[in-house]
């Protein structure tokens, strides 16, 4: 039942919204992540919005509790704020409120803010599958499908036309011909799937600073692909100077040493390619992060070539970001650059200087809609 | 709202009588309750509302029934008892309770009926705040349907930001003086709007003659409004309207029609809860009282004891992060009762210092019943705790001060000593928990600019907060607004011109 109260909330939803449109930039470039809460919702970090009043600093004021305990005990049982953490002046008695976004509302925030274009997909109605929906009402069907309301019903017009209906003693009894059961019909669907392709260079000069830039744009990427493809895959590999395909957690810990052949991984993301996705049925991804290092200039043709021949043709679009380091000398953007030129529509390039540029090069990215 | 509640019926209703009857037997006085039942979804609706049905629209209420409605999804809390202050006294039951939860809510509820009909500082509440609420929502709904909700809600935002800053004295505002003050505001609101109504049609009045002849209607009115209003207030209406700064805006500040019109019916909601809010733990307390006595002597059945002691003591938790006004309050009042009943009270008492003796005192008084009565009548919180918060009483309830520990980063316990924590509940409860700000000048410096002071009583303010409201309320003043506070032991003026908050050289 509807009441005045939903459009208060339908306000206090679009302030939140509002509020984390405007501090989107700082969400992305600090790293806070939307938690995932399941079912497609996230949980978003932000401070309550609480009404400014005067108020007494808490720390200033203390209080009075009730029960057990030394002088010096803790009143609550662990401390709930670790020196170091967390920045004097963001008291601790500040409710955090909690926010549930779903993936569409994060997306369209995002989306909004960058002003992405919606994807067009391009494997679009060329995979049909047919599922069954339960849409339906039939006269025939197992009992387990059998429509309890729609079957009274029935009944009850039948008593009633017939003149067995009796208001003082309102039973109904369904005979074999009331019975409803729910019916499936068959429904053609186009599938657009979509595989998200992540590679990484984890050789030594990639650090922490710049892994947590890639995992925090690759968060805002997939959520932003999630919102445009129904089914989506996503795919992980490290390399050195040799690659290998990895899971999530892996793919964003490890870290080896040693030299870079960049090629190493693309070889790994053709044979993917080749084994698993269909160009003809899938969106494909790929992405690439490094710091721009390649062990050789015979490295890097090999790389092109590669790119040439198999992957550019099979992925909507190739994504290559160059995450800035203390120790990479960024030669790899400059050949990729120089052998694709700026108008090449299959290759996107984004240099990633620090975690404020995250945003910007997001838009680089998906800001083309392909 | 109509059809998510109802009333109630059946055993429920057979259930009231009974609780009525006792609690009439045991001298409660208190005007007709009415019991609803609803759903979880509606009693969330009421709280986050205040308990009215019907508000005016904002992203607050709507915010707080999204904390609400989540808390009790994830079982983290739920309303039990939902009682409004008006005449009849409407309480809300939720359908889903046990039978026993819902006798404990019933006797409860007496509980409350009768503090709010006797307490001191109820006497002069609006009675009828269930129509004057939805009045409010009336008015404010068609302003913003006249000049936008976003400019609407910021307006109220602004407003909500100085609710707290109230004078417990316009309490003594009698309902004569009060109705006749909103008489004539809604003379004024009515006539507004039919004057607007018209303007298309008016052949004699341009804008700027009808504006000024507003103008000077309402500040008649406001001066005999001032006047009336002087000759009710306390004994010191320099003070007091110095501390009722919204009243000092709708004064002084130059707000159009509307917004003055509007800020008059927030106070209104603001000073309608100021009693509940000066009275928690005496509320509470009574209620609690009345309930265990109640259900504990007559209504509880034997097979219910084990759910009503578990529910009760939910209730009564204590908590080292703050005190439990239920705890407290209960505790109290039954502490009254049996000091008054055996007679542990006067100047002999008070000046035995042979332990022993105190323990056994009993003169036989027997005035313990009769002692409540009179503290729920006169007293409110801060006078409750000075006058009967006893040395004894506070190692009973193993009370202790906590304090920030700036090395460890947490909170700790500080120390039992019984004035110390005395001492601290009081100036907890001073002017409700909140800063004493006043009107010091509305010309500072002869600019023009609002100059308020913080009376501080040894707790600083919170400067992030205070910079946020000075902001809103420079948006109301429209001129800079000074801030004179003290930080660490020195007076510090801030000074808010539009932009930021600096300290004054």
């Amino acid at each position: 039942m509807s009441h005045p109260i939903k459009k208060d909330f339908a306000r206090f939803r679009k302030i939140v919204k509002g509020k984390i449109r405007d501090n989107l930039r700082k969400y992305v470039s600090n790293g806070e992540m939307p938690v995932p809460k399941g079912d497609g919702v996230y949980k978003v970090p932000m401070p309550s919005i609480d009404t400014p009043r005067f108020k007494f600093g808490d720390r200033q004021q203390g209080g009075v509790g009730q029960g057990d305990g030394q002088s010096g005990e803790p009143v609550d049982g662990q401390g709930e704020e670790q020196p170091g953490q967390g920045e004097a002046g963001e008291g601790e008695g500040n409710k955090e409120l909690e926010v549930e976004l779903s993936i569409e509302e994060l997306a369209s925030i995002l989306g909004d803010e960058l002003a992405l274009p919606n994807i067009e997909p391009k494997g679009k109605k060329t995979l049909q599958s047919t599922t069954n929906r339960y849409s339906s009402i039939g006269t025939v069907g197992p009992d387990s499908l059998k429509h309890f309301k729609r079957s009274y019903k029935e009944a009850l017009k039948r008593q009633i036309a017939s003149g067995v209906y009796d208001d003082k003693n309102p039973i109904i009894v369904p005979t074999k011909s009331d019975m409803r059961y729910r019916s499936s019909s068959q429904v053609v669907e186009f599938e657009n799937s979509a595989v998200v392709i992540y590679m990484m260079d984890v050789s030594g000069s990639m650090g922490d600073e710049q892994k947590e830039i890639v995992r925090t744009e690759s968060f805002w990427i997939n959520l932003w692909l999630k919102s445009q493809y129904k089914d989506i895959e996503i795919r992980y590999i490290i390399h050195d100077a040799t690659a290998k395909e990895v899971d999530e957690d892996t793919f964003f810990r490890t870290r080896e040493s040693g030299g870079t052949l960049i090629s190493s991984a693309f070889k790994l993301c053709r044979e993917i390619i080749e084994s698993d996705y269909n160009p003809s049925e899938w969106n494909i991804y790929p992405f690439h992060f490094s710091d721009g290092d390649n062990w050789s200039t015979d490295d890097t043709k090999l790389c092109l070539n590669i790119l040439d021949q198999d992957i550019l043709p099979a992925s909507n679009v190739f994504c290559y970001g160059q995450v800035e380091s203390r120790y990479g000398s960024g030669q790899f953007y400059k050949d990729l650059s120089a052998h694709y030129g700026e108008e090449e529509d299959a290759i996107i390039l984004s240099k990633i200087k620090n975690k404020e540029a995250i945003l910007d090069s997001i838009k680089e990215f998906l800001g083309k809609g392909k | 709202m109509n059809n998510r509640t109802k009333p109630i019926d059946g055993e429920l209703l057979k259930l009231k009588e009974e609780i009525h009857g006792h609690a009439v037997d045991y001298g409660l006085d208190f005007y007709p309750v009415v019991f609803e039942v609803c759903d979880y979804d509606t009693i969330n609706i009421l709280a986050a509302q205040g308990g009215f049905p019907s508000r005016y629209p904002h992203w607050k209420f709507g915010m707080e029934y999204d904390q609400l409605s989540k808390s009790y999804a994830y079982g983290l809390s739920k309303i039990y008892e939902m009682v409004i202050n008006t005449d009849p006294v409407y309480a809300y039951l939720l359908s889903a309770n046990h039978l026993v939860d819902q006798k404990i809510v019933m006797a409860h509820v007496y509980g409350h009926a009768d503090f709010f009909k006797n307490n001191a500082w109820f006497s002069n509440t609006d009675r009828s705040m269930m129509d004057t609420m939805a009045n409010h929502g009336t008015k404010i709904r068609r302003y913003m349907e006249k000049f936008g909700q976003d400019k609407v809600e910021e307006f109220i935002d602004r407003v909500h930001s100085i609710e707290n800053l109230m004078d417990i004295n316009v309490l003594f505002e009698t309902p004569e003086v009060r109705r006749s003050r909103q008489e004539k505001e809604n003379e004024y609101y009515e006539q507004f709007f039919k004057e607007d109504d018209d303007s298309g049609r008016s052949k004699h009045l341009d804008s700027f003659i009808r504006s000024k002849k507003n103008h000077a209607k309402k500040s008649e009115m406001k001066r005999e409004l001032l006047e009336e209003n002087n000759n009710a207030l306390s004994p010191e209406p320099s003070s007091a309207s110095h501390r009722d700064i919204m009243m000092f805006l709708v004064e002084n500040a130059p707000l159009k029609e509307w917004q003055a019109d509007i800020l008059g019916c927030l106070r209104d909601e603001a000073y309608y809860f100021l009693p509940q809010r000066m009275t928690k733990i005496m509320n509470e307390g009574w209620a609690s009282y009345w309930h265990s006595k109640i259900m504990t002597q007559n209504v509880l059945r034997s097979s219910e004891i084990i759910d009503f002691a578990d529910k009760h003591a939910g209730v009564m938790a204590m908590s080292r992060k703050q005190i439990n006004p239920y705890k407290i309050g209960i505790e109290l009042f039954r502490d009254i009762e049996y000091r008054w009943d055996r007679g542990m009270f006067g100047k002999e008492y008070n000046e035995c210092t042979d332990m022993v003796v105190r323990e056994n005192w009993n003169t036989n008084a027997g005035k313990g019943r009769e002692k409540i009565f009179e503290v729920r009548k006169s007293h409110n919180d801060i006078t409750f705790i000075d006058e009967f918060f006893t040395r004894d009483f506070c190692e009973r309830q193993q009370l202790f001060t906590y304090k920030y520990n700036s090395r460890t980063g947490r909170f700790e316990i500080d120390t039992r000593d019984f004035e110390a924590i005395k001492q601290k509940l009081l100036i907890s409860l001073t002017n409700f928990g909140n800063p004493i700000i006043e009107v010091e000048s509305s010309n500072f410096a002869n600019r023009g600019e609002l100059h308020i002071v913080h009376r501080f009583q040894g707790v600083e303010l919170d400067m992030e907060y205070a910079a946020a409201t000075l902001r809103n309320l420079y948006a109301l003043w429209t001129r800079p607004v000074n801030l004179t506070t003290i930080q660490e032991d020195k007076e510090v003026t801030f000074c808010f011109d539009g932009t930021e908050m600096k300290p004054l050289k």
